[in-house]
């Protein structure tokens, strides 16, 4: 018996309401032992819950119908609570999607790594557990571990934290571990070396990894197989190299399009080239400083008109609070910010006004941005409620032409944001953000958290747009394939400071600064990014893919939110 | 931590000033003049002359803001005056009367936590739902029954009819049972209601799930990791209680006949005995203050992302990336 995990028809559905949606509908999967194979697919597709259900961690509303988990040779839906949770931890290690939600605020992580051994005592006394897992930390690759050991997880940044998960997830020395997505709240550079580091552990221990993901050059980077899941079902499978090389399902080949790559061209919009002339937005000298720290260290940028400025960092480096400085939800330290030539901190209040409605933001988490009370045409016509335009009937054929420019059905109206998919809220957030005519649009990584297809559909929406209307955009994002599809120019910011600016091309084929060059490196699927393109990508483009004919009809309102719902149910608890 | 306790000790510093002037402010404005009703009925067989003697004892003929000073400064040092009805010191009769509340009021207390956390803790690690509502629907029940309507119940059936507890009085243990059933119950009710909520919300966190895949059973998932994230919106809320406490005793201990501050409190307010109304008010201030005092106190000790009042510290990049 090679087959570590055998699954054999597993069907898993939820209760919503009256409904009961089906998640998993007749998986086979195996996992043999020391082999590392990736699940990948877009939200919904039912691989979380492919994951969950082979540990029994499913929510409440979850029902397991069918199918068998073999274990190790025992099936663990038909055995006892006992034998189910001797076999979590010490037989299967669990690394969930969210570091930092996933760990308890309330205890050192050093004894929550530690917790494990007491539970299936692998330790001689409190002392030896804490002991144990230092070393676990270290082997992690955390540093300096005994005083991260009795750090809460708040003290720890999100790497750290999904470091730590690791280690829960290898103190009982289990011989199959499922990542559940275990680096895609994480930034590019960091998700490198989480994987590689996993890779290290799992290899030099003989561990199996069921890696779940929706990133397909993750998973080719990483996996020895790859099964492509759709609407629950495997679509296709088969070795990682091969898969991708000669994807024969139209669903793989649709991902395997949409992957955004370093190689790609940028999206032609048929916009006119930027303007010469003054810029739309400069900035000098921006600084902002926060209880001694400084966020922003002095920075200069233009953006031209009908420019798309990249400005591209990880996570804490300065991205997000230099737009918050731009739109004005946080006054600067020092520097000067002038749009369309009139310097915004001597504005006066009718100014500043005026300026709200000429710079508009839009966020990387559209759920959060909205009131979840509100029906989607009460968020699209709020700007224009605030700054009074137009009568009752005026506003409503405002909205109705603005929910068909980020081509949503005009039935969406009705709807609230819960019931919208990912991408149908993002367009939401994109329709308010262009209610009020706006000339500079700011996207503060407006795709990060969408699959690939939608990303790449709203990317096509955004290049869409600017073109029709003229806008200038300043894009941040961590992402630079991302980068590659959408921006003229590109500044990278690190620490607060920018490091490299120039024409996308230059910066991305040639980087000047360590920095970009480490943020290139990371990509993940770069080894592959000098490989000739993947035969069939163009194709997908027309072709018609089951999957993404469900996706479209949903968008287009002609199938109820029930399927919307069935996943967000849970995506959503665990983005909170 | 010092400047954490620190700023709540002024803050209770400023509440019990704000106690001490608004009730002083409302009996000013209360219609009644306290010497006619210490004279009783027969204020008529009194001289003008006496009467003003009496005013100028109490301090009452003085301007309203100079009896304020006065009597703030008197209270500063526990001295809230005599009872205008029996001429009593109101400090001692209040400090005599405390211990029989604070008694019935700890007793209580412990009582609504223990049971209210317990029900609640019972409810949701429940494997069968039948239970689980039984259980959740215990609570609304509690707490929409009035207080003084279950203890007579309570005294009717368990003093009268089946002759196990003590109806009335203060001796012992026995007495006090029904009382701080009685007390325990609208408190613990509310606790109940609010935990279990805090409980069913923390259980679906993701690092429930961690900890459920590290092999945890079900009392270690809700005892050590549940219950203690879940307890923050009831600490909060014991500080409340304790408020509601003192006001139940009030109550409590009419329908009981026990001695204590309730009782003192309830009668003074008939009568009109200012002084001893004013130092009630003060004492429970005093004890609402102490014990929120002590719930701020811990609120650091239960979750450690709130230590000195500072926001939660903003993520940093991972600094382990190489130039």
């Amino acid at each position: 018996m090679t087959d570590l995990l055998s699954v054999r028809g597993l069907r898993v559905s939820y209760r919503t309401g009256r409904h009961t949606v089906p998640a998993v509908a007749g998986v086979d999967l195996t996992v043999r032992r020391g082999e590392v194979v990736a699940v990948v697919g877009e939200s919904g597709s039912g691989k979380s819950t492919l994951a969950h259900a082979v540990i029994g961690l499913l929510p409440e509303h979850a029902r397991t119908e069918a199918g068998t988990v073999l274990f190790a040779g025992t099936d663990l839906l038909t055995g006892t609570d006992r034998h189910l949770r001797a076999v979590r931890g010490r037989g299967i290690g669990f690394i969930p999607q969210d570091p930092v939600g996933s760990l308890n605020p309330v205890l050192p992580v050093g004894a929550q790594v530690a917790e494990v051994l007491h539970i299936h005592r692998r330790a001689t006394s409190r002392r030896d557990a804490l002991d144990q897992a230092v070393d676990l930390l270290d082997r992690a690759g955390l540093p300096d571990p005994r005083r991260c050991a009795r750090q809460y997880p708040h003290q720890l940044s999100g790497g750290m934290c999904q470091r730590v998960l690791i280690a829960i997830a290898l103190a009982g020395r289990p011989q199959l571990l499922i990542a559940d997505e275990p680096t895609s709240a994480l930034d590019v550079t960091v998700q490198r070396q989480i994987l590689d580091h996993l890779e290290v552990l799992a290899r030099d221990t003989g561990t199996a990894v069921l890696l779940i993901t929706h990133d397909l050059a993750v998973a080719a980077d990483r996996a020895q197989q790859i099964v492509v899941l759709s609407q629950g079902r495997v679509v296709e499978r088969g070795p990682a190299r091969a898969l991708l090389a000669g994807p024969a399902h139209p669903y793989t080949r649709r991902l395997v399009a949409d992957a955004p790559r370093l190689t790609d061209h940028r999206l032609e919009s048929g916009a006119a080239r930027p303007a010469a002339g003054t810029p739309l937005l400069s900035v000098r000298g921006l600084r902002k400083v926060y209880r001694g720290t400084p966020a922003v260290d002095g920075i200069d940028f233009d953006v031209a008109r009908g420019e798309t400025l990249a400005l591209v960092g990880e996570s804490g480096s300065g991205k997000s609070t230099t737009a918050r400085l731009l739109v004005g939800l946080d006054p600067p330290t020092a520097g000067a910010v002038r749009f369309d030539g009139a310097d915004v901190a001597a504005l006066d209040r009718a100014g500043r006004r005026d300026l709200h409605r000429r710079i508009q933001i839009v966020e990387q988490n559209p759920y959060a941005a909205m009131d979840p009370r509100f029906t989607v045409r009460q968020v699209v016509e709020e700007p224009l409620r605030a700054f009074r335009t137009g009568d009752r009937v005026a506003r409503q054929a405002r909205v109705a032409e603005l929910l068909d420019q980020v081509a949503l059905a005009a039935s969406v109206a009705a709807r609230r944001p819960a019931e919208l998919s990912g991408g149908q809220r993002q367009r939401v957030a994109l329709a308010r953000a262009l209610a009020l005519g706006p000339q500079l649009l700011i996207c503060d990584e407006p795709v990060s958290a969408l699959d690939v297809t939608v990303q790449a559909q709203i990317l096509r929406l955004l290049a869409r747009l600017q073109a029709e209307l003229g806008l200038s955009m300043l894009f941040i994002t961590h992402d630079l394939a991302v980068v590659r599809r959408i921006a003229d120019r590109v500044a990278v910011m690190w620490a607060g400071r920018l490091v490299e600016t120039g024409a996308a091309d230059d910066v991305l084929t040639g980087p000047g600064h360590p920095y970009t060059r480490s943020l290139l490196a990371a990509v993940p699927g770069v080894d592959r990014a000098e490989e000739a393109p993947v035969p069939g990508a163009d194709r997908a483009e027309e072709a018609p893919v089951p999957g993404v004919d469900r996706a479209e009809a949903v968008l287009n309102g002609g199938v109820s939110g029930v399927d919307g719902q069935a996943h967000h149910g849970r995506s959503d608890t665990r983005s909170r | 931590m010092t400047r954490y306790v620190a700023q709540r000790a002024v803050r209770a510093l400023f509440v019990l000033w704000a106690a001490f002037t608004v009730s002083f402010a409302m009996l000013y404005l209360l219609p009644g003049d306290p010497v006619s009703v210490m004279l009783g009925g027969s204020a008529g067989t009194y001289t003008p002359a006496q009467i003003d003697d009496l005013r100028s004892q109490y301090g009452l003929d003085r301007s309203v803001p100079g009896q304020y000073v006065t009597q703030l400064w008197h209270a500063l040092h526990g001295d809230f005056g005599t009872s205008i009805r029996t001429g009593a010191p109101v400090a001692p009769m209040l400090a005599q009367a405390l211990p029989q509340t604070a008694l019935l009021a700890l007793t209580a207390f412990v009582l609504a936590v223990v049971g209210g956390l317990g029900i609640a803790l019972a409810a949701t690690s429940s494997r069968r739902p039948a239970v689980r509502q039984v259980l959740l629907s215990l609570p609304g029940i509690g707490t929409s029954v009035p207080t003084f309507w279950v203890g007579l119940l309570l005294v009717d059936f368990v003093s009268f009819r089946w002759r196990l507890l003590p109806a009335l009085g203060n001796d012992g243990w026995q007495s006090l049972v029904l009382p701080a059933v009685t007390l325990a119950l609208p408190c613990g009710s509310v606790l109940a209601q609010v935990f279990a909520k805090s409980l069913r919300d923390t259980l679906r966190e993701p690092y429930l799930d961690t900890a459920r895949a590290k092999g945890a059973g079900r009392a270690r998932v809700h005892l050590r990791h549940a219950a203690r994230n879940a307890a923050l919106p009831a600490v909060t809320l014991s500080g409340i209680i304790v408020g509601n406490l003192l006001a139940g005793a009030v109550v409590v201990e009419t329908v009981f006949s026990r001695e204590g501050v309730g009782r003192i409190t309830a009668e003074a307010v008939l009568g009109q005995d200012i002084p001893v109304v004013q130092g009630a008010v003060v004492l429970g201030a005093v004890g609402f203050v102490l014990v929120n005092l002590a719930v701020d106190a811990a609120y650091p000790v239960l979750d450690p992302r709130i230590t000195t009042g500072r926001p939660v510290p903003r993520k940093e990049a991972d600094p382990r990336w190489s130039i």
